[in-house]
């Protein structure tokens, strides 16, 4: 019996004093957290990915909790969660949701196997990385994508793979998030991150080839040779500039006229996620409505 | 018989041209000199389209002092100065030339005769390395690094002696082995021309000895020249690595980089760049042609050739007998550490020692497998690195463990990816990490 009640007082003193110092340690060493960092945290996707540029979503949360306590939240985005997660984060910490423009990821590159010969094989590592130190792939083009997938690699989302049928990295629109690890990870950095755009329609020149046009066009039939027809088309707006054998359309100045479209030799303009065109008679009057309701 | 102590490897050797002479390819019909030729700074073309150049005109002056000029090697009218597709796989820009005739500039001397260093007692060492920089040479095995810059040592270091690569350890090649036999004489006076240059009394040519032709005629001849010793080494691969013969010849072992061979005392010149030395500063000749090895087990007449600078390779091989049919893959330089060329358009540098073409089954790799851990690799590397570790860790972009792990000491000579059983790319991987841990170390030293 005594054994038994010695036992019992020893383990309860040593729980005491355990409970004791632990209770102490607990109140001295307390770390003070803002409850909205937990909030926050938690209604962002926890993807981790970085689209946002800080190392991962708690820092993203931190960052948005500073910015709040700054006065704003301008430039704030998280490109997986996109203007719904961002009103979310803005109710909790009591502010307005800044205009963020989603984004998507475009590859300009539309050297098919059809159009582009690839009339040389890499024997080596199967790595854009690796294929882009050795020289050009196994195209002729030393600007187009290699079609060994390291985008596809960084995505973590799946939304961008390589078409073993075409032999270039396409992008799936409805899984990009926009977090631009592909853009990183392309050694040619011929991926672009390019605003949505109204119902997802946008212009951008598919190509990437910055030779002179002679050379351009023997590397691939759908190459931008850097005629500049299409930015004497666009002459009303000024949204396509030429540099480097290459033309670029601003995203934030094109009015999606689609002209360029129709004035590119090459085809080395694409219409995003435009319907189907209407018989030619009715298109001069729709681009016109078109230009006017925008 | 003296080699290298750390790894190495031996490759079939195949060095199917090593019975034929020199002999002097044609002159192209349009000559394309690239700007690049060299490392570091690029040529500045001097020249217009419609320009007259003779042989041995100047075409681009050096970019800063890591360049070297460029020397026209045809006579005719600049075409055009435009960007041209370079063994490297890139455009990049290059001076046209469409040959007509063969007119030499007047200050060069033609004639064969031996002219020795008794023969002009007053060139001192700024002379010598003032007409190396102005010829324009670069090492000549292939890493075409600018040749006046070896010369000049950095203040507070000495070197005791020179070192000349006769090692020719890459399969097929016999460029300098033809040399040796055929420009003795040259040979040894460059090299007392080198030797002088940096100051030094005491000069080596390691040659190995799967060349015994070569070893017992320059053993001869090097007697009449003092300071200089023929060293015969065991054939083992990479030997013509700078450090690797070093290590071979005198027994010192260069330190990890920054360290150059100049920190243990050793200035090492190619024996082809021993020669086109005693050219420029005795014969007053720009370094405008070099002898290149034209070989494949399917070609007719696999030749060494002395051929102009700009010559496209087509026309070598043309010369050689046109590429067979088989061919799977052209490579320039050697099997080791050539790279496989886009097109036979590409026009020779001053960097091509050799041109490869492979039969169509030799040329494949074959698929990869799963590492067995083996440790062929480590044991192979002349550089003391675990290959298999440091292919992994750039296949993960794990930068920070690469350079621990000292990737940048590696000198890319392949013998791990030579050696793997596994056939895995170890060397592409190990390229990839090794590029991007130097630019993150440049990055980081120029904040």
């Amino acid at each position: 019996m005594n054994v038994i009640l010695i036992a019992v007082v020893v383990l309860g003193l040593t729980g005491f004093v355990a409970a004791l110092v632990l209770y102490v340690a607990s109140r001295r060493f307390a770390v003070v957290e803002d409850p909205r960092l937990a909030q926050v945290s938690e209604v962002l996707p926890q993807a981790n990915c970085g689209g946002c540029g800080y190392p991962g979503c708690s820092g993203f949360a931190s960052a948005c909790v500073k910015a709040a306590d700054g006065g704003s939240l301008d430039g704030m985005l998280c490109p997986v969660g996109g203007a719904p997660v961002m009103e979310r984060v803005a109710s909790i910490l009591g502010m307005q949701a800044a205009d963020a423009v989603a984004k998507v990821a475009v590859v300009r590159c539309a050297g098919t196997c059809e159009v582009r010969d690839h009339g040389l094989t890499f024997d080596g590592e199967r790595s854009c990385r690796v294929q882009q130190m050795t020289g050009m792939g196994e195209t002729l083009c030393a600007y187009g994508c290699l079609g060994e997938g390291d985008c596809e690699r960084a995505c973590i989302f799946s939304a961008i793979k390589v078409n073993p049928t075409t032999g270039i990295a396409e992008v799936d629109e409805e899984k990009c998030t926009g977090c631009g690890a592909c853009t990183k990870a392309c050694p040619r950095l011929i991926i672009e991150l390019r605003p949505k755009g109204p119902k997802g329609r946008r212009m951008a020149v598919t190509c990437s080839n910055r030779d002179k046009g002679i050379l351009a066009t023997k590397a691939c039939k759908a190459s931008c040779i850097g005629c500049g027809k299409c930015v004497k088309t666009c002459d009303k707006f000024e949204a396509i500039t030429l540099a480097n054998n290459l033309a670029y359309i601003d995203p934030e100045k094109c009015r999606l006229c689609r002209k360029c479209e129709e004035a590119c030799p090459r085809g080395a303009i694409k219409a995003f996620n435009f319907p189907p065109r209407k018989p030619k008679t009715e298109e001069t009057t729709n681009e016109n409505n078109e230009q006017a309701t925008i | 018989m003296k080699t290298f102590k750390i790894g190495g490897v031996h490759p079939a050797e195949c060095k199917l041209s090593a019975g034929s002479p020199i002999r002097d390819a044609q002159l192209p019909k349009q000559a394309v000199f690239s700007m690049f030729q060299h490392i570091g700074a690029p040529a500045k073309p001097v020249v217009k389209k419609g320009d007259e150049v003779k042989v041995g005109t100047l075409l681009g002056e050096a970019g800063g002092f890591v360049s070297a000029p460029v020397y026209s090697s045809v006579s005719g009218k600049v075409a055009k100065v435009d960007v041209a597709l370079d063994a490297s796989g890139t455009r990049r820009m290059a001076v046209y030339v469409d040959v007509d005739g063969d007119e030499w500039e007047s200050s060069i001397d033609r004639t064969n005769d031996l002219v020795t260093l008794a023969d002009r007692p007053e060139l001192d060492a700024a002379a010598i390395v003032e007409k190396v920089k102005w010829a324009g040479i670069v090492g000549l095995g292939g890493a075409t690094f600018p040749c006046h810059v070896k010369l000049s040592p950095p203040p507070g270091q000495k070197a005791d002696c020179v070192i000349i690569n006769a090692v020719e350890c890459e399969p097929y090649l016999t460029a300098d082995h033809r040399l040796m036999l055929e420009h003795t004489d040259e040979i040894l006076v460059g090299t007392q021309l080198i030797m002088k240059a940096v100051g030094v009394e005491k000069g080596f040519i390691g040659i190995e000895n799967n060349k015994p032709d070569a070893i017992a005629l320059m053993t001869e001849k090097a007697k009449n020249y003092a300071g200089i010793e023929i060293v015969p080494l065991k054939v083992k691969y990479p030997q013509g690595g700078e450090k690797q013969l070093i290590d071979a010849v005198i027994g010192r072992q260069v330190p990890a980089p920054p360290a150059i061979p100049i920190n243990v005392g050793a200035v090492v010149q190619n024996v082809g760049t021993a020669f086109a030395i005693y050219e420029a500063v005795m014969k007053n000749k720009p370094l405008i042609d070099r002898i290149i090895t034209v070989t494949g087990k399917g070609l007719d007449k696999p030749s060494n050739l002395r051929a102009r600078l700009g010559t496209p390779f087509q026309q070598l091989v043309d010369e050689c007998g046109g590429v067979p049919e088989d061919t799977g893959k052209i490579i320039g330089g050697g099997p080791m550490m050539g790279k496989a060329l886009l097109s036979l358009e590409v026009p020779m540098t001053k960097g091509s020692s050799g041109l490869l073409l492979m039969t169509g089954d030799e040329a494949l790799r074959g698929e990869a497998r799963p590492c067995i851990r083996c440790a062929k690799c480590v044991k192979a590397c002349p550089m003391g690195l675990e290959p298999f570790l440091l292919a992994s860790l750039s296949h993960k972009q794990m930068w920070d463990e690469a350079e621990q792990n000292d990737i940048v000491s590696c000198i890319e000579c392949g013998s791990c990816a030579f050696t793997c059983p596994s056939r895995r790319p170890l060397l592409d991987n190990i390229r990839v990490g090794k590029t991007t841990v130097m630019g993150i170390i440049r990055a980081r030293n120029a904040k």
